[in-house]
C-alpha cells in the first residue's frame, strides 16, 4: 500500500487499487482503540434503471435498501450473530448513491473484517426469507412516514426534481416493495457489488498491509463491467414552485431549497463542496447577519441550518427549521443571497467565515465514520477530501458571490413546507 | 483521569488525550430534577448563551467563536438519573492545530466563565428581549418532541411510569411551568444556580492538567460560591399493584408500544447483561424474534435505566398487531429469565457491552458524558470498572436478577382512524 501524508491534517492515508479494481483506503490511528471498518458499493437508492448484460432493467423503488437489509443474511445464518460474537457493532445504511456496511470492533478486527468482507460480497436469499422482510421494511417505511422530517426533505426533492432518480424514495413504498423478489436481488447484487465497483476504508489500530492482503484472498479476482445506469433526463426548470402537508407536528417547519448546477466528477467538485458550505454560513449561518436577524425577530429558532449537497447529476442548497412564518423566512433568505452578489460581503466577516469553516471541517475528522464516508464519497465523486486545506487557501470572496449568483436565485427556489393538522 | 475540586463544589475532570483533533471543554451545573426548576434551568442555559457583558449580542459572539477557528458552545440539558445537569459544551479545534499555534483553551475558558459569571442584564435583571424570545423557543423546543413520535412515546411512558417521582420529569420541564416564569422570578434562580449547585467541569485535550486548572481559576475567578447542596437521594420507584396501561390516539400511521418494567434485584451488571439479551442490541432476543423472526417491526428494543433500576421497551408496530406484540415481548423476558438462551447469546451480549467500554476512551463526547453520569450521580467507577463487574458476571446471577423485573406500565400510542 502506499502511504500519502497530509501534514495539515496530521494523517496518513494508506491507498491501493487491488487487480479486481476494488479500491483501499486505511488510516492508521495508533492511539485509538477502535477499529472501524467502512464498505461500499456505489449503488443507492436513485439507481433503478441500470443496464446489465446489454438489457435495460427498470427494478422497484426501494430495492438498494431491501438488498443492504437482506445482505446479513448468510448460508450459516445471519452475519449480525457472527460479528456480534466479537463484540464487534455492525450495520449499514442506503444513502441515494452508496449503500455502505461498517462494523466498529476492539478485539478480533481481522476476523470480523473477513466477516464483513464475505458476506457483503456472497449473496444468500431464498424466496421465503425476501417474503419475510417485507413486514419489518413497510414498519421502517410507516415510521418514517410519520417523521416530519423525512417528509418535509423528500417533498423538497420531488419539488426541485421533474424527472432525476434522486427524487425517488431510499426505502420505496410498502407498494414498491411488494414487487421485489429474490431474482431481482440476485440481478442487483451482480450489478453492483462487483471489487471494482467497492471501496473498503478502514481506520483505527491497524496494518495496512493486513487489511490489503485479507482482501486479496477473500474477495473475488475478477471486477466486474461498468454499469451504464440513467438517471432520467432532468430538465433545468423544477417540478414544483411549493409542496405543502398537515401532520401530526407541534408547529410550521419549512425547508426552502435550490436546485443548483450539477457538478462533473473531478477535483473540481471538492471546491464545489466548499464553496457551497461557505454560500451556507455567508447567506445564513449562525454568524451570519440575516441569521442573526431572524433569531432576534422571532423568525427562526435554533432549529434553523441547512446544507449543500452533491450527488451524480444533482446538487442543491438548502435551508429550513421550524417557523411561524415560512413564507416570509424563505423570502428573507432569497433577498439576502441576491444582496451579498450585488453588495458583496464584509471583508472581515469573509475572512472569519473561512477560518470557522476550516475548523469544522477539522473537527470531522475526529469521528472514524466521517474520515470513512469522506473517503468513500471521495472516491466515487473522483477527489481527494482530505485536499481541503489547500481548497481553502485558495478560495477567494468573488468565488463566493459567483456561486450564490449562478445558483441561488429565485427561479431555481422551491419551498416544502409541513403545516400542523388542524384540531 | 483525575478528578479534583478547584473551588467550593466547583470540581474538574481531567482527561489527557493528544488524539484528538479538537480539545473539549465542559461546564455543567448539577441539580436536583424538580418540576418547580427544570423549566427555570434550562431556560437560563438558554438566556446565557445569548451573550455576556464582553459579548453582548450573537453578533459579537459568534464572531469571537468564528475567530478561534469554529470553535462551538452548545448549551446542554441533561438527565442523569434524578439529576438535571445545565451548562455549557465547548469544541475547539486542539491548540497543536491552530495555525500559527495560538493558545485557544485560554480564551475559550475566558469565554465560558464569561457566559456563566457576567451575563447582559438591565436594571438586575436579563434582557427583557433575551428572556422573552429564549422562552417563546423553549416552549416550542417542549412542544416539539411531538413531532418524533418514538421519542414521544419513550417520554410519555417514563412519565406515566414514574408520576410523582423526579424521574419522571422530562429534561426540559413543561409548556405550562416555562409559561408561568418571570423576569425577576429567573433571575433569582440563576443567582440561586451559579451560587449553591455543584460545578462539574470536564477538559479533554492535549493541554497539561495544571495550565488547564490556571486557565479555569482565572475564567471563573468571580463565580459566587455559598454552601453547596449535596447531591439528591434517589427517590425508590413506586410498583403499581397491578400493571397500568395508557393509550393515546394521535394521527399517526405506525404504533409505539412501550413497556415499562420496575427491576426489584440491585445487581446492576447482572441487570444490564439481562437488558442486553432481553432487547439491548442488535443481537437481542426482541431483536431476533419480535423483528426478524416475526417481522413485526422495524425496531424493538429495551433499555436499562441503572441509576433508576428501570427497564424499558421501545418498538413501533402496526395498530392490529398490539397484542401479538405484547405476547412477544413478554414472551422473550420470560426466556431470558428462565435462561433459554443459546450458547453464543451471552458471550455476544458481553463483547457488546466490553466493546463499547473499552472504546469510549476514542471520543471525547461518549467520555465526558460518562463521566458527567458518574458525578451526577455520585458515582466513581471507570469504564474499566464497570468492564470488570461485566466479565465477572455469572448466568445464575442474570436468571435470579431478571427473576425480579415486573411489568410496571404499559403505553400504546395508536392511530386516529381506529375511532371511526
Amino acid at each position: 500500500m502506499t502511504p500519502v501524508r497530509y501534514e495539515r491534517l496530521g494523517e496518513t492515508v494508506y491507498r491501493e487499487t487491488l487487480p479486481n479494481g476494488l479500491e483501499i483506503r486505511v488510516v492508521p490511528k495508533p492511539d485509538h482503540v477502535k477499529k472501524y471498518a467502512f464498505f461500499a458499493t456505489r449503488y443507492g437508492g436513485m439507481d433503478t434503471r441500470f443496464q446489465l448484460n446489454g438489457k435495460w432493467l427498470d427494478t422497484p423503488a426501494g430495492i438498494a435498501h431491501y438488498l443492504e437489509h437482506k445482505m446479513f443474511d448468510t448460508k450459516e445464518g445471519n452475519a449480525l450473530q457472527e460479528l456480534a460474537k466479537n463484540g464487534a457493532e455492525p450495520n449499514a445504511f442506503t444513502s441515494n448513491a452508496m449503500t455502505g456496511y461498517y462494523f466498529d470492533s476492539t478485539d478480533h478486527f481481522a476476523e470480523n473484517l473477513e466477516i464483513l468482507l464475505s458476506f457483503v460480497s456472497i449473496p444468500y436469499f431464498t424466496e421465503e426469507s425476501v417474503a419475510k422482510e417485507q413486514g419489518i421494511i413497510s414498519q421502517e417505511i410507516r415510521m418514517i412516514e410519520d417523521n416530519p422530517d423525512w417528509q418535509i426533505y423528500a417533498r423538497l426533492l420531488r419539488a426541485l426534481y421533474r424527472a432525476h432518480t434522486a427524487r425517488t424514495s431510499i426505502a420505496g413504498t410498502v407498494e414498491s416493495i411488494s414487487h421485489i423478489t429474490a431474482e431481482t436481488l440476485y440481478d442487483c447484487h451482480k450489478a453492483f457489488y462487483t471489487p471494482s465497483n467497492m471501496i473498503l476504508t478502514v481506520v483505527g489500530n491497524v496494518d495496512p498491509g493486513e487489511v490489503s492482503g485479507l482482501a486479496r484472498r477473500v474477495l473475488p479476482k475478477e471486477g466486474g463491467p461498468v454499469i451504464p445506469r440513467d438517471y432520467g433526463d432532468e430538465p433545468e426548470a423544477l417540478a414544483e414552485r411549493e409542496t405543502r402537508l398537515a401532520m401530526e407536528v407541534s408547529s410550521p417547519q419549512f425547508l426552502t431549497g435550490w436546485k443548483c448546477r450539477p457538478v462533473p466528477e473531478g477535483e473540481d467538485r471538492l471546491r464545489r463542496m466548499v464553496l457551497g458550505d461557505l454560500a451556507c454560513d455567508l447567506l445564513f449561518g449562525e454568524s451570519s447577519p440575516l441569521y442573526q436577524r431572524l433569531y432576534s425577530q422571532g423568525l427562526i429558532n435554533s432549529s434553523f441550518g441547512g446544507a449543500f449537497e452533491l450527488m451524480p447529476g444533482v446538487a442543491y442548497l438548502y435551508a429550513g427549521g421550524e417557523s411561524k412564518e415560512p413564507r416570509t423566512v424563505a423570502a428573507e433568505l432569497q433577498k439576502e443571497a441576491d444582496r451579498l452578489v450585488r453588495e458583496g460581503v464584509d471583508a472581515d466577516f469573509f475572512q472569519r467565515t473561512l477560518r470557522a469553516s476550516f475548523g469544522s471541517s477539522l473537527r470531522g475528522l475526529n469521528s472514524f465514520e466521517n474520515i470513512a464516508v469522506s473517503l468513500t464519497e471521495g472516491y466515487f465523486g473522483g477527489y481527494d477530501p482530505f485536499r481541503f486545506p489547500e481548497v481553502f487557501d485558495a478560495i477567494t470572496q468573488r468565488d463566493v458571490l459567483d456561486f450564490l449568483r449562478d445558483n441561488v436565485t429565485v427561479e431555481r427556489s422551491a419551498l416544502s413546507e409541513i403545516v400542523p393538522k388542524e384540531a | 483521569m483525575t478528578r479534583t475540586q478547584l473551588a467550593g463544589g466547583v470540581f474538574l475532570t481531567y482527561l489527557p488525550a493528544k488524539k484528538f483533533k479538537t480539545s473539549l471543554l465542559s461546564a455543567q451545573f448539577v441539580v436536583p430534577l424538580r418540576w418547580e426548576t427544570a423549566s427555570a434551568n434550562a431556560l437560563i442555559a438558554a438566556i446565557l448563551r445569548r451573550g455576556a457583558a464582553s459579548f453582548p449580542d450573537m453578533g459579537a459572539l459568534s464572531r469571537r467563536l468564528d475567530e478561534l477557528y469554529g470553535a462551538r458552545i452548545d448549551v446542554t440539558i441533561r438527565k442523569k438519573g434524578e439529576a438535571q445537569c445545565v451548562g455549557f459544551v465547548a469544541s475547539l479545534i486542539d491548540d497543536c492545530f491552530a495555525p500559527g499555534e495560538e493558545r485557544l483553551l485560554e480564551p475559550a475558558a475566558a469565554l465560558l466563565g464569561e457566559l456563566i459569571c457576567h451575563p447582559v442584564t438591565r436594571d438586575g435583571l436579563f434582557l427583557e428581549e433575551y428572556f422573552e424570545s429564549e422562552k417563546t423557543n423553549l416552549i416550542d423546543a417542549i412542544r416539539s418532541i411531538l413531532n418524533d413520535k418514538r421519542a414521544y412515546a419513550d417520554s410519555r411512558l417514563l412519565q406515566e411510569m414514574c408520576t410523582g417521582e423526579p424521574y419522571g420529569v422530562p429534561r426540559l420541564g413543561n409548556e405550562q411551568i416555562t409559561a408561568a416564569l418571570h423576569p425577576q422570578l429567573l433571575f433569582d434562580a440563576y443567582r440561586e444556580l451559579i451560587t449553591s449547585s455543584r460545578l462539574e467541569i470536564f477538559y479533554s485535550g492535549s493541554a497539561e492538567r495544571s495550565r488547564v486548572e490556571d486557565a479555569l481559576r482565572a475564567a471563573l475567578a468571580d463565580l459566587p460560591r455559598a454552601d453547596v447542596e449535596p447531591p439528591p437521594e434517589l427517590v425508590p420507584h413506586v410498583l403499581p399493584e397491578e400493571p397500568r396501561t395508557v393509550s393515546e390516539r394521535l394521527d399517526v400511521t405506525q404504533g409505539k408500544l412501550g413497556m415499562g418494567f420496575s427491576c426489584g434485584s440491585k445487581d446492576s451488571a447482572a441487570l444490564l447483561m439481562g437488558n442486553t439479551l432481553f432487547g439491548g442490541s442488535s443481537n437481542s432476543k426482541l431483536f431476533l424474534n419480535v423483528r426478524e423472526k416475526l417481522s413485526l417491526c422495524y425496531y424493538a428494543s429495551s433499555l436499562y435505566h441503572r441509576q433508576k433500576g428501570l427497564i424499558t421497551v421501545s418498538s413501533g408496530i402496526e395498530f392490529e398487531n398490539y397484542q401479538r406484540a405484547y405476547d412477544e415481548i413478554m414472551a422473550q423476558l420470560e426466556a431470558v429469565r428462565k435462561g433459554q438462551l443459546e450458547d453464543w447469546e451471552l458471550e455476544a451480549a458481553r463483547s457488546t457491552l466490553l466493546n463499547a467500554y473499552a472504546s469510549m476512551g476514542d471520543s471525547q463526547g461518549k467520555l465526558e458524558n460518562f463521566f458527567l453520569g458518574q458525578a451526577a450521580t455520585g458515582r466513581d467507577e471507570s469504564p474499566e470498572d464497570l468492564a470488570d463487574q461485566v466479565r465477572a458476571v455469572t448466568p445464575e446471577r442474570i436468571f435470579e436478577a431478571m427473576g425480579t423485573v415486573k411489568l410496571d406500565t404499559v403505553y400504546f400510542l395508536q392511530g386516529k382512524e381506529a375511532e371511526a
